[in-house]
């Protein structure tokens, strides 16, 4: 019987989660354990529209965090951090000693950005990922800084570069691999990236890496003046952003009994244990479509995943049966000056790219990624329709060579 | 039911039209279009799920 239902991490996942327990008729008890202690929001525009300056953090208030819904939903918000699992008395403990107590368990506490050594408290190096950091990096890009210098061309250093060049300020934007996105993407599309940055005016360091921090001042009191490189050559620059990836945050569960693995390792149901289940960027499924398993930091695997889990929990919150797999075809966007890059599926340099539509050199095409005989996946640029078309391709797992026939029919 | 689209969040992510294809079209101009405004009940899931899976938080449901 499920009593109470304690939600550890009230972001997006979580949220969604809740809302999900409330949408099938879940009436007991929800406690939402969450770390930070500003409303609910959502993430995708802080390195985009709040980063620029052009909305203001009321404007991405998560839609269930607003007071009406909140007050429907009947939550017991706790603000706090989990820092221990207790399976066996079926507990999380607070680091200020509380303990809540739960007969089903949505782990929710999403990733924290990985550092570069000698950042500790060095003022002007930023990464970003809460509110918190948006508005005190968009403090200093108001204060209209020399340069800015962004370390790791992923997405979110992308989005970054592009927002500060928006905003008219130099950028150099440094990348270990050859191409931005190269493991990901392969150096075909990655260099059409890399073009982008350079036609918007950003100085594209590729192939090198960080090598240090520059700095003036004394004890704690220091701020960066610099980067140092891998090449030997000096940046100037009064502030740096730091985007090299995030790590899922299992620490507080260490030592609990679940499966810990870059993540929650999680069986097909998103079930980390009987009436445990994990969500969004924390948990780490088997997949039977793609092979393997998977771990995936996409704004919508955070609601999929979260309602799945939700549902999962409400089917079979203790026995070992029910439900359904969870089994998506993963989807993301990012927008990066005046283009709009969609995947749907995955993809890596090794798999085989064909340009459906479209041209690179337009920046304005199609791609399917082809593996082991089956379409798994479909990148466009500026091309939403023919992803949103095209994505069936990948759901289905279709043959190559149907599957390039069809994409090309289909989008004629 | 009334499908009602925030044009000035709406930045044509296809999402909706991924999950509704009967409701909702992103053309080669890539602004979204909507072929039915006022769809019917059996297709209130899938536009619920449209709202909740929206990026841009752009659609809303009124209620005639």
């Amino acid at each position: 019987m499920l009593g109470t239902v304690a939600i550890v991490g009230g972001s997006l996942g979580g949220l969604t989660a809740a809302e999900t327990l409330r949408s099938e008729g879940f009436g007991g008890r929800i406690i939402v354990i969450e770390a930070e202690s500003v409303t609910p929001y959502d993430r995708p525009p802080l390195s985009k529209q709040v980063l620029a300056g052009d909305w203001e953090p009321d404007r991405i208030v998560l839609p269930a965090a607003r007071p009406e819904r909140l007050a429907e939903l009947d939550l017991e918000w706790k603000t706090g951090h989990a820092v221990g699992l207790d399976l066996a008395d079926r507990m999380v403990g607070l680091g200020d000693g509380q303990r809540v107590g739960f007969d089903g368990l949505i782990l929710a506490t999403g990733a924290t950005p990985r550092v570069l050594p000698g950042m500790g408290d060095l003022s002007g190096v930023h990464v970003l990922r809460t509110l918190q950091d948006c508005l005190v990096l968009r403090a200093e890009l108001d204060a209209s800084p020399s340069r800015v210098v962004v370390i790791g061309a992923g997405f979110i250093g992308s989005e970054v570069a592009a927002t500060c060049r928006a905003r008219g300020l130099s950028v150099t934007l440094v990348e270990a691999l050859a191409t931005p996105l190269e493991r990901v993407l392969g150096s075909a599309l990655g260099t059409v990236l890399a073009d982008l940055h350079r036609d918007h005016g950003v100085d594209l360091r590729l192939g090198v890496g960080f090598a240090g921090f520059e700095t003036s001042g004394e004890g704690g009191d220091q701020r960066v003046t610099g980067v140092r490189l891998s090449d030997g050559s000096l940046v100037p620059c009064d502030v740096v952003v730091v985007g090299i990836g995030v790590t899922p945050n299992t620490g507080w569960l260490a030592g609990s009994g679940l499966d810990l693995n870059d993540g929650v390792v999680v069986d097909d149901r998103l079930r980390a244990a009987p009436g445990v289940v994990a969500v969004g960027d924390l948990a780490r499924w088997p997949s039977a479509r793609f092979g393997g398993s998977m771990r995936v930091e996409h704004w919508e695997n955070a609601i999929q995943s979260a309602e799945h889990a939700a549902r999962t929990l409400m089917v079979a919150p203790e026995s070992g049966a029910g439900g359904e797999a969870y089994d998506p075809v993963p989807w993301f966007w990012s927008d990066q000056y005046d283009r709009k890059i969609q995947l749907a599926g995955t993809c890596r340099p090794d798999d085989a790219i064909e340009i459906v539509e479209g041209s690179l050199d337009e920046r304005r095409f199609v791609a399917l990624f082809g593996r082991e005989d089956r379409v798994v996946g479909v990148l466009g640029m500026n091309r939403p329709r023919h992803v949103m078309q095209l994505r069936v391709l990948v759901e289905e797992g279709e043959a190559w060579d149907a599957g390039l026939a069809r994409a090309r029919a289909l989008v004629s | 039911m009334r499908v009602v689209v925030d044009f000035d969040l709406c930045e044509s992510n296809a999402v909706c039209m991924g999950i509704a294809p009967e409701v909702f079209e992103v053309r080669d101009d890539d602004f979204l279009y909507i072929l039915d405004e006022h769809p019917p009940e059996e297709l209130r899931p899938k536009i619920e799920e449209a709202v909740r899976r929206c990026p841009k938080q752009a659609i809303s449901i009124a209620e005639d």
